[in-house]
């Protein structure tokens, strides 16, 4: 069985190096701030051993919008749930790529970017996955209007 | 003699493109040098279309993406949404569900491996062989819930409707008969000189690269590594069935077809391990409501679908319908590496490595 970790869990792993990275504790996920992020998810990977990065994605939260990243280790049968908030209102959310982490989000990112409009910074090919170059707007935005 | 790099269209209207892939490729002569996917053409906006519909009627919507291998995407939705719920399934409901799925791995392997084969070129007559077993599959779908390609079958808390007591002794009639048939294909294909030939040594993939790259299923036990969810993550009743867990030494397009070749045989089993185990019963609890009303919260529940890890994220404000639906499609995620896999080859291995990579449009794109 694939152990699933709970915040306070994550929260020990984490809190030796990156305790002034954590912004809130969930029930099974911690949210991290965005600065430096990398620095968390290297650890993770490299001594953490959290090699396979399951799934990016985003929700809007209305207030802001937020990305949420599934870890699994294949060696040690874990996973985890990390989440970042892209500021603190809607306008132009960003945040830093982890393709250079987790090859795995070179897509996955793309399609942030083009349904919820959410820009990485370090991608190596940040353009619009599924829909067409000159659509307006993203439509998984809650206020996006056909 | 000077020699001018050639970049050409290939699909998105093409046979060997499963669908409506795209890609656009640089060669010099027949050699490879740059192909970079665009994908978009099959965009439905599920993600968005989830928003706007009742928790049972997202089901539909979860047919039409990998529409191969229907019931593993209904069994992912529901095992999220009954995480979510905190509903749980009736005994006889979880055990259809699982069959349904061992099924339709066969079917969705079959088809994998005849478009592989039809990718080599071997124009559809090992095709047709396996499209005719798939059929009889089809025709068991049909009996447990009246469709063949888009299910529906599974609902909160198990199935919405018993299969007739007609369904097993044909159930039984096709566990019987499908070793046989797989002998016959395996005689056709496994060793087939031209098969080797083209498949053998053909883009291989690194185990360390195709973890990064985040990829899954039959593509990343080719690659040697033990990772089946239905092992190290059982849901449903897996933890009660046991099975082999083929495994690539080499990681090329061949493995990629060996490792589907066996997971049929390994499914026959656990089929037949399943009706040993079933009991008669409610096929759903009596207490599921008709519209599910999930408390605030998110839940992510990933299963071993045919083609890789299919997962839902699901967040819920409280209300009758998905605050967001996140598909985490193993179709798509499979796709990262194609661009590395493929350079260096000719043209004529870039639809053979394609194939091998197995993905379905309908999931790449959603």
């Amino acid at each position: 069985m694939t152990k699933v970790l709970t915040g306070s869990d994550i929260e020990d792993i984490l809190s030796s190096k990156f305790m002034n990275q954590i912004e809130f504790i969930g029930d099974d996920y911690v949210q991290i701030i965005n600065n430096d992020s990398l620095d968390v998810f290297n650890y993770l990977k490299i001594d953490q051993k959290y090699d396979l990065l399951s799934s990016v994605t985003s929700v809007d939260r209305i207030s802001h919008f937020e990305v949420v990243y599934h870890l699994t280790s294949l060696q040690k049968n874990e996973s985890m749930v990390v989440k970042i908030k892209c500021g603190e209102d809607r306008i132009n959310p960003n945040l830093k790529s982890v393709v250079s982490v987790w090859r795995g989000a070179e897509l996955q990112e793309r399609e942030i970017y083009d349904l919820m409009g959410i820009m990485f910074e370090g991608h190596p090919n940040m353009k619009r996955l599924l829909l067409w170059e000159n659509f307006e707007g993203h439509p998984l935005r809650k206020d996006f209007v056909s | 003699m000077s020699t001018e790099l050639v970049t050409m269209n290939i699909g998105p209207i093409h046979p060997s493109t499963h669908g409506v892939f795209r890609m656009r490729v640089t060669f010099d002569g027949e050699t490879i040098i740059d192909a970079e996917p665009i994908i978009g053409y099959l965009h439905r906006g599920s993600e968005k279309l989830a928003e706007e519909r009742t928790y049972t009627q997202v089901v539909t919507l979860t047919d039409r993406m990998d529409y191969t291998a229907s019931m593993t995407n209904n069994q992912a939705y529901i095992l999220s949404v009954e995480k979510l719920s905190g509903i749980t399934p009736s005994e006889r409901g979880v055990w259809l569900r699982m069959i349904a799925a061992e099924l339709q791995r066969i079917a969705a392997h079959s088809v994998a491996i005849g478009f592989l084969i039809n990718d080599l070129g071997a124009w559809h007559t090992p095709l047709l062989y396996l499209l005719r077993e798939r059929e009889k599959i089809l025709e068991l779908f049909e009996m447990m819930c009246g469709a063949r390609i888009t299910n529906s079958y599974l609902r909160p808390g198990g199935v919405f409707m018993d299969a007739p007591d007609e369904f097993w002794p044909s159930l039984n009639r096709f566990l019987d008969e499908m070793p046989n048939r797989l002998d016959d294909i395996e005689n056709l294909l496994t060793d087939n000189e031209i098969i080797l030939a083209r498949t053998q040594n053909v883009a291989i993939l690194d185990k360390n690269d195709a973890i990064n790259a985040s990829i899954t299923g039959p593509m990343l036990r080719a690659s040697g590594i033990d990772w089946d969810l239905r092992h190290r993550n059982p849901y449903d009743y897996y933890e009660k069935i046991s099975f082999r867990r083929p495994l690539g030494t080499v990681g090329d397009n061949n493995d990629r077809y060996l490792i589907r070749l066996h997971e049929i045989r390994e499914s026959l089993k656990i089929v037949e391990q399943c009706l040993d185990l079933i009991e008669p019963g409610p096929v759903q609890p009596e207490e599921v409501p008709f519209l599910v009303r999930p408390p605030i919260g998110e839940s992510y529940v990933p299963i071993e679908a045919p083609k890789g890890e299919l997962g839902f994220y699901l967040v819920s404000d409280g209300g009758i319908s998905p605050f967001r639906c996140h598909v985490r499609a193993p179709s798509l995620i499979n796709l990262t590496l194609l661009r590395d896999m493929v350079i260096g080859y000719k043209i004529a291995d870039l639809f053979v490595t394609f194939g091998s990579i197995d993905v379905n449009m309908g999931e790449v794109d959603r």
